[in-house]
């Protein structure tokens, strides 16, 4: 499994707390957007020629890199199915989400 | 399966976009961000009007970029930047580079006054306008840059737009912005070279991105990319750079037309489109595509 990104969720219980000025204080990585989600990609590395397209092509970050092959991070990855569709390998299969 | 071979990355591993961002399933645009800021790096300030980054970008207090962003009001994308840039360089700060990221609606119609002032006054600034073709981060209202034929909720199947989309890289051309390009987020490594090349020149620079909406255009999200592919493969939306107004080069030479109807066939906002429309549309992209390579070979 690749490195687990996380985050605290900022919440102000007063309104003594908020900064006085409206910036970001920190990011959304709380968000688990893997929710989101009912198919799942699933890589078979053994067909997996390294090319970086699923990496490139992925709107959500959520394929990383690991050990030099990418790994899905399923706690963000949306399951919009572009890597699937543009693996010229064709080695990422969406499958249905178990639950 | 050799652990020895190097993944092959033809782009920079640094993400300065964050997941966990309320992008929908497939988005075009956060693509485009991503591409963009992996040329630009950290020392770049952001100003996002209203538009669908204003949205996925996150509620306040958090925010999934890696840059300083500053959320403005829906004219002013240009101007915000333009005063950002003189804010940093009345402290000293001539490094930091400031994008204005606005959407179609951003550019086309309601910004537009605010861009044509600031390359009028040649600020040291990026604008970029990412293009899925509608408002819709409100609901898929019609915006100047819908294209001829297509659905929106304001151009219902009976009446779909009548007009073609304005031609907005004509207008920034005609303002004689040192640098303008067009680009697509189905070429990525193009969209990082042009990105690099505007933070390298200074003076306004414009890039028009490419960015399906699988939302608005009510097409299937894995076919984003393919989309964005089409569309330059179908000469509907041609890749090429613009120097001061003059200098127009060609990046993708595409030798064999695909026709309009593969593009047209993948998406929901055309399906109530009769094969004559669709011949219409064709017709429109040929007399472009003519009028880029006349100009194309002019300069």
């Amino acid at each position: 499994m690749p490195i687990k990104r996380d985050a605290k969720k900022i919440v102000y219980t007063s309104e003594q707390e908020m900064p006085q000025m409206p910036m970001s204080q920190g990011s959304m990585l709380w968000n688990k957007t893997g929710s989101w989600r009912n198919i799942r990609p699933e890589i078979d590395l053994g067909k997996c020629n390294q090319c970086g397209i699923c990496w490139k092509f992925c709107p959500d970050m959520s394929i990383v890199i690991e050990n030099e092959f990418p790994a899905v991070d399923y706690d963000f990855c949306k399951g919009c199915g572009i890597c699937a569709e543009e693996c010229p390998t064709k080695c990422i299969v969406m499958v249905e989400e178990r639950k | 399966m050799s652990k020895e071979k190097k993944m092959r990355l033809t782009l920079p591993e640094e993400e300065l976009v964050g997941s966990g961002n309320l992008a929908c399933q497939g988005c075009g645009a956060n693509l485009a961000l991503r591409y963009v800021l992996k040329a630009f790096g950290k020392r770049t300030a952001i100003c996002i009007p209203a538009c669908c980054w204003a949205v996925i970008d996150g509620a306040f207090p958090h925010s999934c970029l890696g840059i300083p962003v500053y959320h403005c009001a829906f004219e002013t994308a240009a101007s915000t930047a333009t005063g950002v840039k003189a804010g940093l360089e009345m402290v000293g700060d001539t490094e930091t580079q400031v994008i204005a990221w606005a959407g179609d609606g951003g550019t086309f119609d309601i910004g537009i006054q605010a861009l044509s002032g600031t390359a009028e006054r040649n600020d040291d600034i990026l604008y970029v306008c990412y293009d899925n073709e509608a408002y819709m981060n409100t609901g898929i209202q019609r915006s100047s840059a819908t294209p001829l034929g297509a659905w929106t909720t304001t151009t219902p199947v009976k009446f779909p737009k009548d007009r073609p989309k304005k031609d907005i890289d004509a207008i920034m051309a005609a303002h004689r912005i040192p640098y303008q390009a067009t680009a697509s987020i189905a070429y990525p490594e193009d969209l990082y070279k042009k990105a690099l090349k505007a933070k390298n020149t200074r003076g306004t620079k414009f890039i028009h991105i490419y960015a399906p909406c699988p939302t608005g255009w009510k097409s299937r999200p894995e076919d984003t990319v393919k989309l964005a592919r089409l569309a330059v493969q179908t000469c509907l939306f041609p890749l090429y750079e613009v120097e001061h107004g003059e200098k127009y080069t060609l990046n993708i030479k595409v030798q064999n037309k695909k026709p309009i109807e593969e593009y047209i066939k993948l998406q929901g906002r055309y399906r109530h489109l009769k094969p004559e429309a669709a011949a219409a549309i064709q017709e429109g992209i040929d007399r472009d595509w003519e009028r880029l390579l006349k100009k194309v070979n002019a300069g």
